[in-house]
């Protein structure tokens, strides 16, 4: 898709803008944290544990004090009384357990990566150089890796002092919540009933800029340079735990490039900085490498998801019991013990299920702590949900999209209430579906896999699908209560007129490459009738933007692009009062269009711009009417928005080799009003990159000893452009009835929607060997051994009546239906 | 990812850069295209007292021909090796196997000496030079020697290059009216290989005259597929022919397991993938 031509008389929302974000950024006119430089700033560089669950029985730092140019050596011990303990916002149930989380590990560690002691000097390099000559002895303590043995009763424990490892179990259930009927008895009665357990890999979030933090301690203020998705939760949170006056911290976002949920997070190394800057009276710099990115930034995923679909005979489903363990690693951190109960409302996705029941427990292990990734929750819904449909439509040998036809609400049946207690305002599952299947070509790429498999070829073709929907726009601040979540979930925005005309609007949400400065223009810019150019966007800094929640989870467009609506709104109103008074008329005379007020019926009125320059000198403005045209808004909506799409992967399966290659990728997303096209498309490309590169490429491994073994970009496999195909995309629009413009948000979509598609993909092609599911990623090993030990347990079927020969549970789940 | 301390020297002739080499003492390392070495040194793998920067050598760049050998100089980068019309006329192989290395900007700085020292069992180039029955030009204080691929991979990361040489050209005797074929298995692009197969052929008369294969990351050196070789000479360049010959293809490998691939998965690829490489160069 390129740009499309501006026209003065168009619309702006809907138009292909550029981002003018861009030209800055492409040439280098950047402004990363790490480019940062203050007056006498020191370099800091923090030790980190190469084991993963160990005492500290001693830390020596004479010979690294003695080092050139350093400035300062600090333990875990130094910072016992100070440093507090890492914020975790969400208590998902009262009794959830919560370990002690220094920032600087004390007495213990608890995973390899875990910060141990922290140098500042001169330059990166001396402090760099100090770090080796820091001596640690550590007393090795049991790991614990494995997630299910983890949360045994017999499993060696990660906190000694709470006594277990399960932190904390949730649960929703329909038929408690009135919401629908008993699960339990679904199952019972169910004509079919599939069982099945998915894995969901460890996965790294692997932003492009790695992690830096810069603070001054020199002014009135601590200012703190962060590239963070959330300053004003950093702030909030920095003041809570290190016990300073939240009027005493600023926190600039400057340029952040990239986080997918890796950078909603409050991280040790902030607080570090900070303490070592309030130590030294300093201005002090941290800037991790890669490898310090991939083990002690939060991971995302991991969980074992373990489901119970109950359906009829004719494809209708009835009911859906999930039971996940969901492993926190090593501690909770800001809202980790979340990202499961995001996914408990959607597992029931676009089908009218009559019961319903979710469980989750959250577990310790002795790995880097896990939290959000890129769709938090609900991609791992939508995967088990999209891959139990699949098997339901194999088991009654339906096509899959029928029997998603038979199940999905009808695009009639808006607003929807559904079984896990949500509000579903409006969607068309059949348009984007049919549109979908025509875009792809869907009965000649069947009829191709119909032949492949008849010659026996030694490349099968299967068809995947996965018609999804996810809750976005995260709001409703009663809904976070509800789910006892720390916060609430409104966004602010300020709308102000300068006196010359030109426009500033204040956002609480902290773009890193959403394009927000381009988007919240365009909305602005037509609803003051101003043109896009004079329209400015200030962020990221709580200094401007004195009030946000930030951005994640779909929300910035649906809450605070819609709050930055509605303060232009408010500024039209005070304009109007200011014009009546000037044209000499009343309100309800005025017509506002294309930034002038008209009185109606006659050639008189006003453009805004000479309504903000009268505000501005003030020299007749009506009674009680404020010199200024600033309004602003803290918006909170009612409901989540629910994008919705319908994803077809074709993919070829080498079956000599193992090797998977997607064929043809069509999606048609629902993200109601489009704002830009050219950004919804970025961000579709963007998330299936990330969607698929889980299906096919990425996890995080670990050792029996519990390191990390996928610490670098080498090992880690993030697919670039050649390793994915050419993604076919297009729309339908069905607007949001839950805010005035209309949009749902798109920033997961494209993650969420296609990794079960490709894995649906995958096993479609196997099917005919008795293959029925491939753990993820799907290495060409993995599908090679599923291919094999389908072959072996046939085979040994038929001489001995069971056993699967020699397959690795650690490589490829055995075939067959329950595991 | 800041390296520990080193010492650096640049000199301008091999014979100033053998000097340097041996004045550095036995902690010095050479430093070609880099590719390899920056990384290990940023992630404090290793910690040289001092860099022998071969970059500034230019005697050690390009490739020429010497009695019915194609020489290539240590420090000619992939990319200039991907392009020579020489190489690619009396050594397709090879610059068919660097077309694969990495990407476009590995290529412009990667060197062939590089890869073939730092002797990675992943590397591309290996297998190809082994096939090719080429020869390793060392020099050192006493001078310079020859040494056959197979004698030059040692290990791991290990080959016959003593502390105090250099590796300064491969010495590759011409296949000219060979056809060949790399055939590269890994995860992503830019991924080393899981497994590579690098074959061979000369076809005379409607039969195999002559037949080479090397293959990548079977074992902790490049492994010639011998018996794969001896089933190939004489045939017809039918596909049956090749399929029967590419069974051998795990014979005297000895492949590792990691992340990536288990060891039988391994032997299962060469088999395949020999069979494709083989194809592919016979034109079946």
């Amino acid at each position: 898709m390129t740009a499309t031509p501006v026209s003065p008389s168009e619309p702006e929302i809907g138009r292909a803008r550029r981002r003018k974000e861009d030209a800055r950024l492409v040439t280098g006119r950047t402004r990363w944290t790490d480019n940062m430089s203050l007056p006498g700033m020191v370099h800091l560089a923090v030790l980190r544990s190469p084991v993963a669950h160990a005492r500290i029985s001693a830390v020596d730092t004479t010979e690294a004090r003695r080092m050139p140019g350093v400035h300062e050596v600090v333990t875990g011990a130094d910072l016992a009384e100070r440093q507090g303990s890492m914020p975790c916002a969400w208590p998902v149930t009262p009794d959830m357990k919560t370990p002690y989380a220094p920032a600087l590990a004390v007495e213990e560690v608890h995973f390899a990566g875990e910060a141990v002691a922290m140098v500042a000097a001169r330059s990166a390099a001396e402090a760099r150089d100090a770090l080796d000559a820091i001596d640690v002895d550590y007393e090795d303590r049991e790991v614990v890796l494995d997630i299910e043995a983890a949360a045994r009763d017999d499993s060696p424990l990660v906190h000694e002092e709470l006594g277990t490892n399960r932190s904390a179990t949730w649960t929703f259930d329909s038929a408690e919540a009135g919401t629908g009927g008993d699960v339990e008895q679904a199952l019972r009665d169910a004509e079919i009933r599939l069982d099945r357990t998915f894995r969901q890999q460890r996965l790294i979030p692997a932003f492009m800029e790695p992690r830096s933090v810069l603070v001054d301690p020199t002014g009135e203020q601590y200012t703190v340079w962060s590239s963070t998705q959330v300053p004003h939760i950093l702030r909030t949170m920095m003041a809570m735990t290190l016990g300073v006056g939240e009027h005493k911290i600023r926190v600039i976002a400057p340029d952040v490039g990239g986080g997918f949920g890796g950078k909603l997070q409050v991280t040790p190394e902030e607080m570090l900085t900070f303490l070592m800057a309030e130590r030294l009276g300093r201005p002090v710099k941290w800037t991790e490498s890669r490898s310090e990115t991939m083990v002690s930034g939060h991971h995302g995923r991991d969980q074992v998801q373990r489901l119970s679909l109950a359906a009829r005979a004719d494809g209708t489903v009835t009911g859906l019991k999930v039971d996940l363990l969901a492993d926190m690693g090593a501690y909770l951190r800001l809202i980790a013990p979340g990202i499961p109960v995001l996914g408990a409302l959607m597992f029931n996705a676009i089908y009218k299920f009559d019961s319903y029941r979710f469980t989750c427990t959250n577990v310790f292990t002795t790995k880097t702590p896990t939290d959000a990734y890129r769709g938090a929750g609900r991609p791992e819904a939508t995967f088990a949900i999209e891959r139990m449909m699949d098997e339901l439509a194999a088991e009654l040998d339906m096509d899959p999209l029928e029997v998603r036809r038979r199940n999905w609400i009808n695009h009639d049946e808006f607003p929807f209430d559904t079984v896990a207690g949500l509000t579903y305002d409006s969607g068309n599952y059949e348009a984007a579906t049919d549109r979908a299947v025509e875009m792809f070509g869907y009965q000649q790429l069947r009829d191709e896999q119909l032949r492949r498999r008849q010659r026996g070829d030694t490349v099968q073709l299967g068809i995947g699908v996965s018609t999804f929907t996810e809750m976005c726009g995260l709001a409703p601040s009663r809904v976070f209560g509800s789910l006892s979540y720390g916060a609430g979930g409104w966004e602010h925005s300020q709308v102000r007129v300068l006196p010359t005309g030109k426009v500033e609007v204040v956002t609480g949400t902290s773009p890193h490459g959403q394009g927000h400065v381009t988007a919240w223009s365009q909305l602005v810019a037509d609803r003051l009738g101003v043109p896009f150019e004079d329209v400015e966007v200030l962020h990221g800094d709580t200094q401007s933007s004195p009030r946000g929640l930030d951005t994640y989870g779909s929300r910035s467009l649906a809450v605070g692009g819609v709050a930055a609506v509605r303060a232009a709104d408010r500024v039209i109103d005070k304009a109007r009062s200011i014009a009546a008074h000037l044209l000499e008329c009343s309100e309800q005379d005025l017509d506002f269009s294309a930034g002038r007020f008209s009185v109606r019926g006659t050639d008189r009125g006003m453009e805004l711009t000479e309504v903000a320059l009268a505000a501005f000198t003030a020299h007749d403005l009506p009674e009680g009417v404020e010199p200024n045209l600033d309004a602003e808004v803290s918006h909170d909506p009612e409901n989540f928005s629910f994008p919705h799409g319908t994803h077809l992967c074709a993919a070829e399966v080498d079956t000599e080799t193992g090797r998977v290659r997607i064929r043809s990728y069509v999606c048609v997303d629902d993200v109601g009003t489009v704002v830009n096209p050219l950004v919804v498309e970025g961000q579709v490309h963007g998330g299936l990159a990330q969607g698929i590169a889980q299906a096919l490429y990425e996890e995080a491994v670990h050792d029996e000893d519990g390191t990390l073994t996928t610490a670098t970009l080498a090992d880690y496999l993030v697919p670039s452009a050649v390793d994915l195909p050419e993604f076919h995309t297009d729309r339908t629009e069905t607007e949001a009835t839950s805010n005035p413009i209309g949009v749902k948000g798109v920033g997961e979509a494209g993650t969420i929607a296609s990794t079960p598609a490709v894995v649906n993909a995958v096993v479609d092609a196997l099917r005919p060997y008795g293959v029925t599911d491939v753990r993820m990623p799907c290495s060409p090993q993995r599908v090679w051994r599923a291919l094999s030990g389908a072959r072996a347990s046939s085979a040994t079927a038929a001489e001995s009546g069971g056993g699967l020969g020699s397959v690795d549970p650690d490589q490829a789940f055995p075939t067959g239906g329950d595991r | 990812m800041i390296p520990a301390e080193f010492d650096y020297v640049a000199p301008s002739t091999v014979e100033e850069a053998v000097h340097a080499l041996r004045d550095a003492g036995e902690d010095a390392k050479v430093l070609a295209g880099g590719q390899s070495l920056l990384p290990v040194l940023r992630m404090r793998l290793a910690a040289p007292s001092t860099l022998v920067d071969l970059g500034k050598v230019p005697e050690l760049r390009g490739v020429r021909e010497e009695d019915g050998n194609l020489v290539i100089g240590a420090m000619t980068t992939h990319h200039e090796v991907v392009r020579d019309g020489l190489v690619n006329e009396h050594a397709s192989l090879l610059a068919l196997a660097t077309r694969t290395v990495a990407d476009p900007q590995v290529r412009h700085r990667g060197t062939l000496g590089g890869s073939l020292a730092h002797a990675d069992p992943a590397g591309d180039l290996l297998a190809p030079v082994l096939a090719m029955d080429g020869e390793m030009v060392l020099a050192g204080p006493q001078g310079r020697r020859s040494v056959p691929a197979d004698e030059f991979f040692v290990d791991h990361f290990t080959t016959a290059v003593g502390a105090e040489e250099l590796l300064v050209e491969v010495r590759v005797p011409k296949h000219t009216g060979w056809s060949a074929h790399y055939e590269k298995f890994n995860r992503v692009a830019q991924a080393w290989s899981v497994v590579g197969v690098a074959a061979a052929v000369l076809v005379e008369g409607g039969r195999i005259a002559r037949a080479r294969v090397g293959l990548t990351n079977m074992g902790s050196t490049p492994v010639r597929a011998h018996e794969v070789e001896r089933a190939l000479l004489g045939a017809s360049p039918t596909g049956e022919a090749v399929r029967r010959a590419a069974e051998r293809a795990h014979e005297g490998t000895n492949p590792g397991s990691d992340a990536g691939a288990d060891a039988d998965y391994r032997r299962h690829l060469a088999e395949v993938l020999t069979g494709r490489a083989l194809a592919t160069a016979a034109g079946v």
